[in-house]
């Protein structure tokens, strides 16, 4: 490890620090033991009643809570747990002072069922209109509602706890969202703006509405029994996608500033790519020509051959649709190599964590270069014949791996692809 | 290496007044005003001004999948786009970066109205919401609220295909998507990029999260520095973009910039103290690098407090400034409001001079010479601070 600069001469973007939640526990030791065995996360959902809802399990987290309960609330606890792990594992800045800006991927935020109704309820009112509902809102006793689901709560909220520098960024890339916070903090760190940055990727949406919304999309798995047996991508009778909860969080700096403080190394963001679908609102252009180009300009952007990569953390949500695509658009772009590549999707142990997806799996991708170990696919018992990946199916393996491509495929033709590397090239 | 100066190329605007650069030029020296005080009374809002969404959003079916916000959003990035000469140009397209400021979209009120009432009188079981959730909300209806999906509609209507990033939080969410789109460009990142917002006013469900907070201007319109004994803001309505581009890009495709983006900066005040707006322009001012302290200023002051009155204070220490408020013409377009700013800025840098000030209080004063220098400036009602310099191409 030499090379201060990468090939085009841009400073070197290396992760120092990680801290990840996800339905199958806090932190990297307990997620990568589970993950690596094969465990899944997805349960029947307990949170809240089921009736009349055609998906019933999600790998939600309970075993934190948030008190009163809102999803934008459990967003930001998840994030705050990951955050924290992530700035230990780094030992940068010190407590409350992080030297870099934040970049936070989060879940669209409104105000919540719970919160609407304890408002309805105290409208003087009977059947009242949207006027007389707003009387009650105001006046102050429901200020704290405007300081939880503004837009941006959740980022201001963690800008102050761990005194991140600047304008904190939220975003939305639906589930691409992960990645382009990473994406955006490589950014700048290679125009040199800063040295450091907090990437944090965060999504507590398990609630009625939220299952409601993507269930009348037809976009989730109705396999509820048994729910750990619903999320099964690449095999033939998968049937949707499971919602899951989950935060990831990663330090940036650059290999520079890594270096003179002596922080150890965990992995380098050797590529971003990001390119745009603009076939239909929630379907991949069947052909997977963005896709493919989303993953064309990631190798450029890491100046690497398709051959260099050696393993593919898929975005394999367990759509029909999805799946196969990602399948063909990896064979357009790896040709005769896409056999040599193994392939493995964490959606099937822990769900689809939507918005923090992106940094969830990067965060997987960079414990399968440290351990060396590719953790399963499971429910992989019978594959699709029209996806033929190698699929590293229902049982980790242990391979060499040097270089990982983290996909992330999703509504509204968000395509953003990652390379994660153990050392610079 | 010495950064790319950004020049703003293509200018989309649709709000209250009307569509496009002469009609919004004409209604801001006429001093128009198009407040609404009845539609949604006590509470003042800036409806979106008739318009046929057919000329930039040909295909209905892509019409009915939006909601208003994304048809008003989707518009004015059909105008920007055509206003820089990129329309239908694939090749640019293809490889047009896109960054939206975005909040959410319209709920159906009449299926949410329902079941509060239903709760209300005791009439909703525990296990009835997913009940009626499931059985009343349209399927599309998520498609048209979630944030990212304005960039989506755009990406699908217009071909903008780069990259495609959704910013969210408020007014601070459009300086950002500015200052990274500049800082993109400038570091070259980036040639190209769509940047802007789009907002609808006339939204009942809107109106809930600022009213808890009592940030919504009720019962009279009057001019942003006006509203002293009745601060709050009036929602507006509006849809803005800006094609931002390096110079040697522009040049290379024989295209004339209305202005130059010099700089955009942000900030986040640690708005418990009391001051911290003030103290964050002040720490913000000179890094503009702003020439002449008789320059021009464009500011989304929202006319709520406290923020509103920090903002006059710093407003203040610069007596010299031309000062224009798009609150008291246009009302509050949240995300929309800092590329409003920048929009009229590069608006009154190609046409010559500054529109009329329209303030009853004096605080905005005449400036006759064409301008040089306009910084646009953002003081979010809650959080979020920033500023740009929008200047004359040498």
């Amino acid at each position: 490890m030499t090379a201060p600069r990468d090939k085009f001469g841009r400073p070197i973007v290396v992760v120092t620090g990680m801290g990840i939640v996800t339905s199958l526990g806090g932190g990297k030791t307990d997620n990568w033991k589970r993950l690596s065995a094969g465990e899944s996360g997805i349960k029947t959902v307990t949170r809240f009643p089921l009736d009349s809802l055609k998906t019933t399990m999600a790998g939600a987290v309970d075993f934190v809570t948030v008190d009163p309960f809102s999803s934008t609330s459990l967003s930001q606890r998840l994030a705050e747990i990951a955050t924290e792990e992530a700035l230990e594992q780094s030992g940068i800045g010190s407590k409350g002072d992080f030297p870099g800006p934040l970049f936070l991927a989060v879940a669209p935020i409104e105000t919540e069922w719970p919160q609407r109704l304890e408002v309805a309820r105290e409208v003087p009112t009977k059947d009242f209109g949207i006027i007389d509902y707003l009387a009650t809102c105001s006046g102050g006793k429901f200020a704290h509602f405007h300081r939880r689901f503004t837009f941006g709560s959740v980022a201001l909220n963690l800008a102050e706890t761990f005194g991140t520098k600047g304008s904190p960024i939220s975003l939305s890339t639906a589930c691409a969202s992960g990645a382009t916070a990473i994406q955006l903090g490589v950014e700048a760190i290679r125009r040199g703006e800063t040295d450091a940055t907090l990437c944090v990727a965060t999504d507590g949406s398990v609630n009625p509405e939220a299952l409601v919304r993507f269930s009348l999309l037809s976009a989730l798995s109705t396999q509820n029994d048994p729910p750990q047996g619903a999320s099964k991508p690449f095999s033939k009778n998968r049937d949707g996608f499971v919602m899951a909860e989950g935060a990831g969080a990663l330090v940036l700096e650059s290999f520079d500033a890594a270096m003179a403080r002596g922080a150890r190394i965990l992995g380098v963001v050797a590529g971003c790519g990001e390119l745009t679908d603009s076939f239909h609102r929630t379907r991949s252009a069947p052909d997977g020509k963005p896709a493919i180009g989303c993953v064309r300009k990631t190798l450029a952007d890491a100046g690497m051959e398709p051959e260099q990569i050696d393993h593919i953390n898929a975005h394999g949500t367990s759509t029909p649709e999805n799946d196969k695509m990602e399948y063909l658009a990896t064979a357009a772009v790896f040709g005769e190599h896409t056999k040599n590549i193994p392939v493995s999707s964490n959606k099937s142990m822990v769900g689809h964590t939507i918005s923090a997806a992106g940094a969830v799996e990067a965060i997987f991708s960079l414990l399968t270069l440290e351990h060396q170990r590719i953790p399963p696919t499971i429910n992989y018992e019978v594959p699709d014949p029209a996806i033929p990946f190698d699929v590293v199916g229902n049982k980790a393996r242990d391979a060499k791996v040097t270089a990982v491509m983290s996909n992330s495929f999703g509504f509204g033709g968000q395509n953003a692809s990652l390379i994660l590397t153990r050392e610079p090239a | 290496m010495a950064e790319k100066e950004v020049w703003i190329t293509g200018v989309g605007l649709l709000s209250s007044l009307g569509e496009g650069l002469d009609a919004h030029w004409e209604a801001l020296g006429a001093k128009r005003v198009n407040a609404d005080e009845k539609r949604l009374a006590p509470y003042v809002i800036h409806p979106i001004a008739p318009v046929s969404f057919d000329a930039q959003i040909p295909k209905k079916g892509d019409q009915r999948q939006m909601e208003t916000w994304q048809r008003i959003g989707t518009y004015a990035a059909g105008l920007a786009l055509d206003s820089a000469g990129v329309k239908g140009n694939q090749e640019i397209l293809s490889r047009m970066d896109m960054i939206i400021a975005a909040g959410g979209g319209e709920r159906d009120l009449n299926v949410d109205l329902a079941i509060m009432n239903a709760d209300a009188q005791g009439k909703l079981p525990p296990a009835a919401l997913n009940e009626k959730l499931m059985n009343e909300l349209r399927p599309t209806l998520f498609l048209a609220q979630l944030s990212n999906l304005l960039a989506g509609n755009i990406a699908i209507v217009h071909g903008v295909c780069g990259t495609s990033r959704t910013f969210m939080g408020e007014e601070a969410s459009s300086i950002d998507a500015a200052r990274i789109a500049v800082a993109r460009i400038g570091a070259g990142q980036s040639d190209i990029a769509l940047v802007g917002a789009a907002h609808n006013g006339d939204r009942g469900d809107l109106l809930m999260l600022y009213s808890f907070g009592d940030f919504a201007l009720k019962d009279q319109y009057a001019s942003v520095w006006a509203r002293r004994n009745n601060p709050g803001f009036a929602i507006g309505s509006a849809g803005v973009f800006l094609v931002m581009e390096s110079r040697e890009h522009a040049e290379a495709r024989g295209a004339k910039p209305y202005a130059k983006l010099t700089k955009v900066v942000a900030d986040l005040a640690k708005r418990k103290q009391p001051g911290a707006v003030t103290k964050s322009l002040q720490a913000m001012w000179p890094q503009l690098g702003v020439s002449n302290d008789n320059a021009m200023l464009i500011t989304g002051a929202t006319g709520a407090e406290p923020a509103t009155a920090e903002e006059r204070e710093f407003l203040g220490q610069h007596p010299g400034l031309a000062v224009r408020a798009t609150g008291t013409t246009f009302g509050h377009t949240m995300e929309a409001q800092f590329p409003l700013g920048l929009a009229l800025a590069a608006l009154s840098i190609s046409r010559g001079a500054l529109y009329p000030a329209n303030d009853p209080t004096g605080l905005e004063v005449e400036k006759t010479e064409a301008p040089t220098q306009i910084v646009v400036l953002g003081v979010g009602h809650w959080q979020g601070e920033g500023m740009a310099l929008v200047e004359a191409v040498k």
